[in-house]
C-alpha cells in the first residue's frame, strides 16, 4: 500500500507546530500503526531528518503510553483498542491519514505527538489508593467480595490511563478516568473507609488541573481502549454528591 | 573468586525467620536520615519505593516512562502464585518451593526460593488489601487457576490483566507516599551511570528525557529494579523500551553479572509475520489450561486445521509429557515446539508455528465460559492475526520472554558492591535456569514489599558510611563520562538508524544463542558481535542534539549497551558446558533430547566481573548447595 501521512510536527512545548506531509510506500496490512511510524522514521533518519517523536512501550494495549489522534479519533478507527493495536489492514491503498497528538489544555504538547499527561498522576496522588502499609493486611479470604462487585470493580480497574477519554471530549473532561478509579476502589469493601474522602480529593485535583465537566456526549466511552462504561460517571457523581452533602 | 551468597544457617523453614531476628535495625527516628534511590517503578521498584517510604526512609524513585504506572510489569497476563492451598488440593509452601526450584532446573539458591514461597502468602494478602480485584467465586472467596510446571491450582488472577492490576496496586501505594512527601518521583528520567564511592554504591547519574539535563544524585543506597534484558534479541515480548543499560552500566562499575545465558523462551507467542515487526505478543500461559497444542503427524501437511482428522494430529505435549501434558514448563514446551517444527511439521507461514486449539474446550465448557476466561486474549489474537480463535486454532511459536540472569546478589539482595541492591527481574536470584509461570510477579513483589525493606536496614545499621557530597570527584567523573558517551553517539557520522544494528544483533542471537546453542554457534556469534558493533560505531546515525526530547539518542545508548552485553551473554552460554532449563546446549542432551545437566561441574552460579573494554571478563562462581532437596533429573513425563 501507498499512504499519504499528514503528521503534526512540533519542536517543543513553546514552539508552534504544523502538519507535515509524508508519502509512505510498502505498507503491509499486517503492520501495526506504530510499526508504520517506525518504518517512516527509519526512512527519515536515512535522509538525515529527525524522526517523528511519539510514545509507545508495551505495544499490546496495556501500558497506555501510545496517544495518537488518527483521522480525528483518539486511537483511530475501531473500538476497544489503543493506537498500538490498530493494524494497517483497516486502511486502503491511497488513503491520506492525519496523525495528531491528544489535544487538551491539561495535556500540553511536548514534542510532535508526545503530550504531558502527568495531571493523571497528580489526580491519583490526591486519593487514588487504599491506605494500607505492607505487613498490615488481613488474610486475603477473610473479607468475601460478591463476584458481581468484583467483576464490576475489574471493569473499572481495566483503565490504562492513556487519556483518550480527555482527548475525545470537547470539554477535555477527565471524568471517565476519575470515575473508573473511584468506582474500582469504591466497589470493594477494602475501599470503604476512604471512599468519600477519596472522591472529594480526586475531583478537587481534577478541577485544579483544568479538566472540564462531563459533556454527556459519551465520546469518552466510544474511544476508550478498554471500553469503560460511562455508567461509572454516574457512580462518581453519586459518590461525590454524597461526599459533599452528607460526609463533609 | 568463590562468591558467598551469605545464606544463613539452620533448617530451611527457619532460615528467613531467624535471619530477620538477626538483621540489625534502624530506629524510626533515624530512618528519615537515610536516603534511598530506587531506579525503575515496575512491580519490584514501585513496591520497594512505597514500602521503604512507609518505613520512614527518604526515597527518590526514577523511571524513564512518563508515569511510573507504565513499567512493563503491567503487561503480565496470567497470574501470581501464592501457597494458600485454598483449593484444598495439597498445596503448601514446601510444594511451591519445590516446584520453583525444580522448574528452575536446580540452578537457584535453595534458601532464596524457600523464602519466596514463604512470603508469597503475605504478598497476596497485601495485594488484596490494596484493592486488587482478583477473580472470585460466587461465594465471594478467591478463585485459582493452574499454571505450567505445577500439579496444584495456586495461581490467582485478575482476568488476563494480573500484572496490570498488581502494578496499579503498587503504583497506588507509591502515589500515596508521593503525596505524603516521602517519595520524590522523577519520571522521564533515565539512569545512565552508577556512582561508586570507596567501594560502595552511593549515587547515580541521570538524563532528564525532556530537557536532556544530566544530573547527579547521591544517596545512602541504590536499588536497581530495572527489569530484564530480553530485548537484546530485538524481537521479544518485552516492551520496546525495556533495556539492559542500568544493570550493564552497574556491571561496568564493578557489580557482577550472574548467569546471563539463562534466558526464557516462552512457548505461546504469536508467530513473527514480517520484517516490519517491532515486538512479539505473548498469549498467556493460562491458555494452556484449556487449549491443546498440536501439529499434523505428517510432514508438510498444508490442509487447513479443520480438515485434519483427529487421528492425524499429534498432540505432542500430551504425548511426550503425559503427566503435565499441555502444562509442561516453558522451556520444555518451547523446545518441543521447536523440535516438531524442525521436523517439518510446523504450521503457518514458513512452518514456524504450532496450533493451540480450543475447539474441545468450547465443546466442553461452551463458548461463553471460554470467552469469560480468555476473551481479551482471543480479541488481541484476532486483531493481530486477523483470524478468529473461536473458529480456527491459534497459531503460536516460542519467543524470548524473560531473563533469569541478572546482577548477582546475596541472600540480602545486595550485590557484591555494598550499598547496591538489585530486585525483581534485574537480579538473578530465584528462578535458576527457567522461571515457572506466575512466579515473576511473585518475585518482584516479594523483593519489594517483604525482603528488601528488612535487609536494607541491616546495611544502614552496620555501615558507618553516610551519603557523600555529589560534588565529590567520583560523581564528577561519572557525569563527565556520561556526557562523553552522549557526544560520542551524536558524533557517529553514518546514515543508518540504530534499529538496523539492533535487529541484526537480535537475529544473530536468536539463531546462535536462542532456543538451542552449541559450541560452534556460540563461537560464531562471538566473532560476529564485535563486527556489528564496529559497524554501529561507524555507520549509525543519531539525529538531533543532546538537549530536549531525543528518542533517537535514547535508543542509540541502549542499543550500544546491548551490542556489548550480547558478548557477555554468549560467553556465559559458551562456558556453561551443560544443558539446564532454558539453556540448551546441543552437545549435552539425553537420548530423547532432554536437557542434560552436569551437576558435578556446573552446579553453580557464574558471576562475571568486568575487567575493561578490551579485556575478557572474569568468571567467578558461587557453588549451589542443596541441603534439603535432592538434585533430581527433571521429569514431566
Amino acid at each position: 500500500m501507498r499512504l499519504t501521512l499528514r503528521i503534526w510536527r512540533q519542536k517543543d512545548a513553546n514552539s508552534p507546530g504544523q502538519f507535515v506531509t509524508y508519502v509512505k510506500d510498502h505498507v503491509v496490512p499486517d503492520m501495526s500503526f506504530l510499526e508504520l511510524l517506525d518504518a517512516l522514521n527509519r526512512e527519515l533518519v536515512e535522509r538525515g531528518e529527525e524522526p517523528v517523536a511519539f510514545e509507545s512501550d508495551c505495544r499490546e494495549g496495556i501500558c497506555g503510553s501510545c496517544s495518537l489522534v488518527i483521522n480525528g479519533i483518539p486511537h483511530g478507527p475501531g473500538r476497544g483498542k489503543a493506537s498500538c493495536q490498530l493494524y494497517m489492514r483497516h486502511f486502503r491503498d491511497g488513503d491520506t491519514i492525519t496523525v495528531e497528538p491528544f489535544r487538551a489544555k491539561p495535556f500540553p504538547v511536548l514534542r510532535d505527538l508526545i503530550v504531558d499527561r502527568s495531571a493523571f498522576d497528580r489526580i491519583m496522588q490526591a486519593g487514588g489508593f487504599i491506605s494500607v502499609n505492607a505487613g498490615s493486611a488481613p488474610e486475603a479470604n477473610s473479607i468475601p467480595v460478591p463476584k458481581q462487585n468484583q467483576e464490576l470493580a475489574m471493569d473499572a480497574a481495566a483503565c490504562i490511563g492513556c487519556g483518550a477519554c480527555v482527548a475525545a471530549c470537547k470539554n477535555a473532561s477527565a471524568m471517565l478516568f476519575v470515575a473508573a478509579k473511584v468506582s474500582h476502589l469504591g466497589l470493594l469493601p477494602q475501599g470503604q473507609p476512604e471512599r468519600y474522602r477519596r472522591v472529594r480529593n480526586m475531583v478537587a485535583q481534577m478541577d485544579k488541573e483544568g479538566f472540564g465537566g462531563c459533556s454527556n456526549t459519551f465520546e469518552c466511552e466510544a474511544v476508550c481502549p478498554k471500553q469503560i462504561s460511562v455508567r461509572f460517571i454516574a457512580r462518581l457523581n453519586r459518590d461525590y454528591l454524597r461526599a459533599v452533602l452528607l460526609e463533609p | 573468586m568463590i562468591l558467598d551468597g551469605r545464606v544463613p544457617p539452620g533448617p530451611l523453614e527457619q532460615k528467613w525467620d531467624r535471619h530477620r531476628n538477626e538483621l540489625a535495625l534502624v530506629n524510626p527516628a533515624n530512618k528519615r536520615k537515610f536516603h534511598v534511590i530506587v531506579v525503575g517503578t515496575g512491580l519490584a521498584g514501585a513496591s520497594a519505593a512505597a514500602t521503604l517510604a512507609e518505613l520512614g526512609y527518604q526515597v527518590s524513585a526514577f523511571c524513564f516512562h512518563d508515569s511510573p504506572r507504565r513499567a512493563h510489569s503491567i503487561a503480565a497476563q496470567g497470574g501470581i502464585n501464592a501457597a494458600k492451598n485454598y483449593q484444598n488440593d495439597g498445596d503448601s509452601v514446601w510444594r511451591l518451593f519445590y516446584d520453583t526450584i525444580k522448574g528452575g532446573d536446580f540452578r537457584s539458591r535453595e534458601a532464596n526460593v524457600y523464602r519466596l514461597a514463604q512470603v508469597s502468602v503475605n504478598i497476596f494478602d497485601h495485594c488484596v488489601a490494596q484493592g486488587v480485584p482478583f477473580a472470585r467465586e460466587y461465594g465471594g472467596l478467591l478463585a485459582n487457576r493452574s499454571f505450567g510446571g505445577a500439579q496444584v491450582s495456586r495461581t490467582f488472577y485478575a482476568r488476563g490483566q494480573t500484572g496490570q492490576q498488581l502494578l496499579l496496586g503498587a503504583y497506588s501505594a507509591l502515589c500515596r507516599q508521593i503525596s505524603l512527601g516521602q517519595v520524590k518521583m522523577y519520571p522521564r528520567t533515565e539512569m545512565l551511570d552508577l556512582v561508586v564511592v570507596d567501594g560502595h554504591a552511593k549515587g547515580i547519574i541521570t538524563r532528564n528525557l525532556l530537557t536532556g539535563e544530566i544530573q547527579r544524585h547521591a544517596a545512602d543506597a541504590v536499588v536497581l529494579a530495572t527489569g530484564g534484558y530480553g530485548n537484546v534479541f530485538y524481537l521479544s515480548t518485552n516492551a520496546v523500551n525495556s533495556n539492559v543499560t542500568a544493570t550493564y552500566r552497574a556491571y561496568k562499575r564493578g557489580a557482577f553479572f550472574a548467569n546471563p545465558c539463562f534466558t526464557q523462551i516462552h512457548p505461546t507467542c504469536i508467530p513473527v509475520s514480517g520484517d516490519h515487526q517491532s515486538k512479539l505478543t505473548l498469549m498467556s500461559e493460562s491458555l494452556r489450561n484449556d487449549g491443546r497444542v498440536w501439529v499434523p503427524k505428517k510432514k508438510g501437511d498444508t490442509r487447513p486445521p479443520e480438515q485434519i482428522p483427529e487421528d492425524e494430529r499429534d498432540y505432542f505435549l500430551e504425548r511426550m509429557y503425559p503427566s503435565y501434558g499441555n502444562l509442561a514448563p516453558r522451556d520444555i514446551a518451547s523446545r518441543a515446539a521447536k523440535r516438531v517444527c524442525d521436523e517439518g511439521r510446523g504450521v503457518g507461514p514458513g512452518g514456524l508455528g504450532v496450533y493451540l486449539d480450543f475447539s474441545e474446550a468450547i465443546r466442553r465448557l461452551g463458548i461463553e465460559v471460554v470467552r469469560e476466561r480468555y476473551g481479551n486474549l482471543f480479541d488481541m489474537y484476532r486483531e493481530i492475526t486477523n483470524e478468529d480463535p473461536y473458529k480456527v486454532p491459534m497459531r503460536i511459536y516460542p519467543a524470548v520472554h524473560y531473563t533469569m540472569g541478572g546482577l548477582w546478589v546475596d541472600y540480602n539482595l545486595m550485590s557484591n558492591l555494598p550499598g547496591l541492591f538489585v530486585i525483581g527481574e534485574a537480579n538473578f536470584s530465584d528462578h535458576g535456569a527457567n522461571r515457572l509461570g506466575a512466579s515473576a510477579l511473585m518475585q518482584g513483589l516479594a523483593d519489594g514489599y517483604f525482603i528488601l525493606p528488612y535487609t536494607i536496614g541491616d546495611y544502614f545499621a552496620r555501615s558507618k558510611r553516610t551519603r557523600p557530597d555529589p560534588d565529590r570527584p567520583e560523581f564528577r567523573e561519572a557525569e563527565e563520562q556520561t556526557r562523553k558517551g552522549i557526544e560520542r553517539l551524536l558524533a557517529i557520522n553514518g546514515r543508518h538508524p540504530v534499529d538496523v544494528f539492533h535487529r541484526e544483533l537480535g537475529k544473530l542471537l536468536w539463531d546462535h544463542c536462542g532456543m538451542s546453542r552449541s559450541e560452534a554457534s556460540l563461537r560464531h556469534a562471538l566473532e560476529e558481535i564485535p563486527k556489528i558493533r564496529e559497524r554501529f560505531w561507524k555507520e549509525a546515525r543519531v539525529t538531533g542534539g543532546p538537549e530536549g526530547i531525543n528518542q533517537a539518542l535514547e535508543r542509540a545508548g541502549r542499543v550500544a549497551d546491548f551490542l556489548e552485553f550480547a558478548e557477555l551473554l554468549c560467553l556465559d552460554a559458551l562456558e556453561r558446558r551443560e544443558s539446564c532449563g532454558g539453556h540448551f546446549r546441543e552437545e549435552f542432551q539425553t537420548e530423547d533430547g532432554e536437557a542434560k545437566r552436569d551437576d558435578e561441574n556446573f552446579c553453580h552460579v557464574a558471576a562475571w566481573e568486568y575487567r575493561g573494554p578490551k579485556e575478557r571478563p572474569t568468571r567467578h562462581i558461587e557453588p549451589l548447595q542443596f541441603e534439603f532437596v535432592k538434585l533430581a533429573t527433571r521429569s514431566y513425563k
